[in-house]
C-alpha cells in the first residue's frame, strides 16, 4: 500500500505514538549537572562542544555494529577492523592529493575529507563483503565461533594492514584549513571537532530517516525484531543481512576517516582500541537501536570529558560507570528494541 | 476431479532429534475453509510450518496450486501465495500499526478499497493506527496479524490458533471476521483447538493426533457425529459451549 492510502484510510485525529524523551534528557540534565563541578562557562562550552566531537566519532564507527548485532545476532569483535582499514584507506587519497592537504582553500579540503570519506567507504564495504561471506556465514548462529572467528578475521586482517602499509605507525596531515579553532570570547572550538559533530549529525539525521521513512528501513527494524517473519512475508533477510553488514563496515570505515584525522596518525590497532568505547555505547544504547546508540555515544563522550576535567583520575572508570548506572535504571538499554 | 489448492502427501518432519510428523496427508479444497484440529502436541503447528518452509519436510511431497513446494525456501512460497499467521502472532512490536501493514503490502500500494475492508473487519486497528503494535491488546494483536495477512490478496491463509487466549467476545468477532474472509472466497487452512469456533467455521476438517491424520471429512459429518468427537478430540461440541 502506498503509505497514502494507508494514511487517508485512518482518521485524521489518530493518537500517535508517544517519544521516550527520558533517555534524551539525560544529555542537558548531564550538561546541567557538570557546570558548577566544571565551573567556569566558557571552559565547559569548549568541554561540551569536544565532548559532542568525541560522541560523533564513536557514534559513526558504532552504528554499523549495533544495526550488524540487532538485525543479524552476529557478535562481530573484528568490526574494529574496518575503522582502521578506512584510516588506512585515507593514505589512498592523501599519497595522490597531499598538495590539497596543504592548500590553504577550506573548498579544496573538504573535497580532500569528502574524497578520503567516499574512498574508506567503498574500500570498507568491499572489505565488509568478503568478511561477511568467508568470516561470519559460516558461524551464523553460534556466539562463540563468532567471537573466535571475527577476532581472527582481525588478526588476519591487521597483520595485512602491516603487510600493506608497515608496521609502523603513519602521520597523516590534518588539512590546512581544518586545524586551528573557532574563538568566541573565551570560548574555543576546534574546528575539525565542530565539522565531525556535522557530518555525526547528517548521519545520525540520514540513518533514522531510512529506517523510518523507507521501506527497506521498515524491513530493518522488523528483522531486528522477527527475522522469521519477514521472510514468512516474502522478503529475503538474508540480502538485507549482507547489505546491512556491508553498510555497517563503510559506517566503521566513514568512522575511522573521522578517528584518523582526529589522531593524526595511524596504527593498524586503532580501530581495536576503540572498541571497548563501541561495545559499551551499543549496549548502553540497546543492541540494535541505533537512536539508542547515538544518545549512548554523546553521554559516554561527554562524562569521559567532564570527568578528566574535574577528576582525571575517575576518567578511566567513567565509562563503566556510565554503563552500570543506565543497566540498572534500564536493563535492556536506553532505546530496548524488541527482540526475538 | 479438480486438483486441491495445497496437497501434503506422506510429509515427515523432523527438528532435530525429534520425529514429529510421520507421513501426513491431506488437502485444502480452493476457496474452502479447513480446519485442523487436534489435541496438543498433535503436530498441527509443525504442519503449518512445514508448509511454509520454515522447517523443512524430511521426506513427502507438498504441492501448492500444481508446483511442488516441498524444499522451497520460505521468501518463495510467501511469494507464491501463501500467508501465514503464527500462534504467537508476529507482529512486529516496534513499527506502528500502519508499518505493518505496510511492510505486508510486498508488491506496491495496497489498493484504498482494499484497506478499508480490512479496517472494516478489523475497526479496532483504525483507533491505533500509528501507534505501535505492541501497545495493542492480545485480541487486536490478532486482528492485525490477520490484517496484515490479507493486506494484498493472498491464495492461501495459514492461521495458527487465533482465538488462543482470547476473551468469549473477541471469539465471536474473530469469528465473524473469518466469516467475512471466507464469503470472499479466501482459501483458509486454520488451526484451531476451540471446537466451537472450528465448528461454526469449517467446511472441511482434519484432525491429527501423534503426527499423523486421523480423520479427515466434512466438519459437518464430525459436528453431527458425538462419539466421534470423543474419540477423535476427547471433547464433544457441548463441552465448547
Amino acid at each position: 500500500m502506498s503509505d497514502m492510502a494507508a494514511q487517508s484510510s485512518a482518521p485524521a485525529e489518530l493518537p500517535r505514538a508517544k517519544t521516550d524523551w527520558l533517555p534524551l534528557l539525560l544529555i542537558p540534565a548531564l550538561g546541567l549537572l557538570a557546570l558548577p563541578f566544571v565551573g567556569n562557562p566558557s571552559t565547559w562550552v569548549t568541554l561540551t562542544v569536544a565532548g559532542l566531537a568525541m560522541g560523533m566519532m564513536i557514534f559513526l564507527m558504532a552504528s554499523g555494529l549495533t544495526l550488524v548485532f540487532g538485525l543479524m545476532d552476529i557478535i562481530n569483535f573484528g568490526h574494529g577492523v574496518f575503522i582502521s582499514l578506512g584510516a588506512y584507506a585515507t593514505l589512498l587519497v592523501l599519497g595522490p592529493l597531499a598538495g590539497w592537504a596543504l592548500s590553504d582553500s577550506i573548498g579544496l579540503n573538504l573535497a580532500l575529507l569528502a574524497l578520503c570519506i567516499l574512498v574508506a567507504m567503498a574500500v570498507t564495504a568491499l572489505a565488509g563483503a568478503v568478511f561477511e561471506r568467508v568470516i561470519v556465514r559460516p558461524v551464523y548462529g553460534s556466539h562463540l565461533k563468532q567471537i573466535l572467528v571475527t577476532m581472527g578475521g582481525l588478526i588476519v586482517t591487521e597483520q595485512l594492514i602491516h603487510a600493506i602499509w608497515g608496521a609502523s605507525p603513519i602521520p597523516i596531515p590534518l588539512p590546512q584549513s581544518l586545524r586551528g579553532a573557532f574563538v568566541l570570547g573565551d570560548i574555543v572550538m576546534e574546528r575539525y571537532r565542530v565539522i565531525a559533530v556535522v557530518i555525526g549529525l547528517v548521519v545520525f539525521i540520514g540513518m533514522q530517516l531510512i529506517l523510518n521513512r523507507t521501506r527497506i528501513g521498515l524491513l530493518i527494524r522488523a528483522g531486528v525484531e522477527n527475522p522469521e517473519m519477514v521472510e514468512a512475508l516474502g522478503y529475503r533477510i538474508r540480502r538485507l543481512f549482507v547489505s546491512v553488514f556491508i553498510a555497517g563496515s563503510a559506517l566503521a570505515g566513514l568512522g575511522g576517516v573521522m578517528w584518523a584525522f582526529y589522531r593524526q596518525t595511524l596504527t593498524a590497532g586503532m580501530g581495536m582500541e576503540v572498541m571497548v568505547l563501541v561495545f559499551i555505547v551499543i549496549i548502553i544504547g540497546g543492541l540494535g537501536s541505533v537512536g539508542g546508540c547515538f544518545v549512548g555515544s554523546i553521554l559516554v563522550a561527554l562524562v569521559a570529558n567532564y570527568v578528566g576535567f574535574i577528576e582525571p583520575k575517575l576518567a578511566l572508570i567513567s565509562n563503566i560507570l556510565v554503563m552500570a548506572l543506565v543497566l540498572i535504571w534500564r536493563p535492556q538499554g536506553l532505546f530496548p528494541v524488541a527482540r526475538r | 476431479m479438480t486438483e486441491p489448492l495445497l496437497q501434503l502427501s506422506g510429509v515427515h518432519t523432523h527438528i532435530g532429534p525429534y520425529h514429529i510428523l510421520h507421513g501426513v496427508d491431506f488437502a485444502v479444497p480452493a476457496g474452502e475453509l479447513t480446519m485442523l484440529l487436534g489435541r496438543n502436541g498433535a503436530g498441527k503447528t509443525t504442519t503449518l510450518r512445514t508448509i511454509m518452509g520454515l522447517w523443512q519436510a524430511s521426506s513427502g511431497h507438498i504441492r501448492f496450486d500444481g508446483r511442488d513446494i516441498t524444499t522451497a525456501s520460505t521468501p518463495d512460497i510467501a511469494r507464491a501465495g501463501i500467508a501465514y499467521v503464527p500462534e504467537a502472532m508476529g507482529i512486529f512490536t516496534d513499527l506502528t500499526v500502519r508499518e505493518n501493514i505496510v511492510l505486508a503490502a510486498r508488491s506496491g500500494p495496497v489498493d484504498k478499497n482494499r484497506l478499508d475492508w480490512i479496517l472494516g473487519l478489523f475497526p479496532a486497528l483504525k483507533r491505533f493506527w500509528n501507534l505501535p503494535a505492541g501497545n495493542l491488546s492480545g485480541g487486536q494483536k490478532q486482528m492485525l496479524a490477520i490484517a496484515r495477512a490479507i493486506a494484498e490478496p493472498r491464495r492461501l491463509l495459514l492461521i495458527d490458533e487465533p482465538t488462543k487466549g482470547l476473551a468469549p467476545v473477541m471469539v465471536r468477532s474473530m469469528i465473524e471476521a473469518f466469516r467475512a474472509l471466507k464469503s470472499s472466497g479466501e482459501t483458509i487452512l486454520l488451526v484451531e483447538q476451540n471446537f466451537y469456533a472450528a465448528s461454526a467455521l469449517g467446511d472441511n476438517v482434519v484432525v491429527m493426533d501423534d503426527g499423523r491424520i486421523v480423520h479427515s471429512g466434512a466438519m459437518s459429518d464430525l459436528v453431527a457425529d458425538k462419539d466421534m468427537q470423543q474419540r477423535l478430540l476427547g471433547l464433544s461440541l457441548d463441552a465448547h459451549q
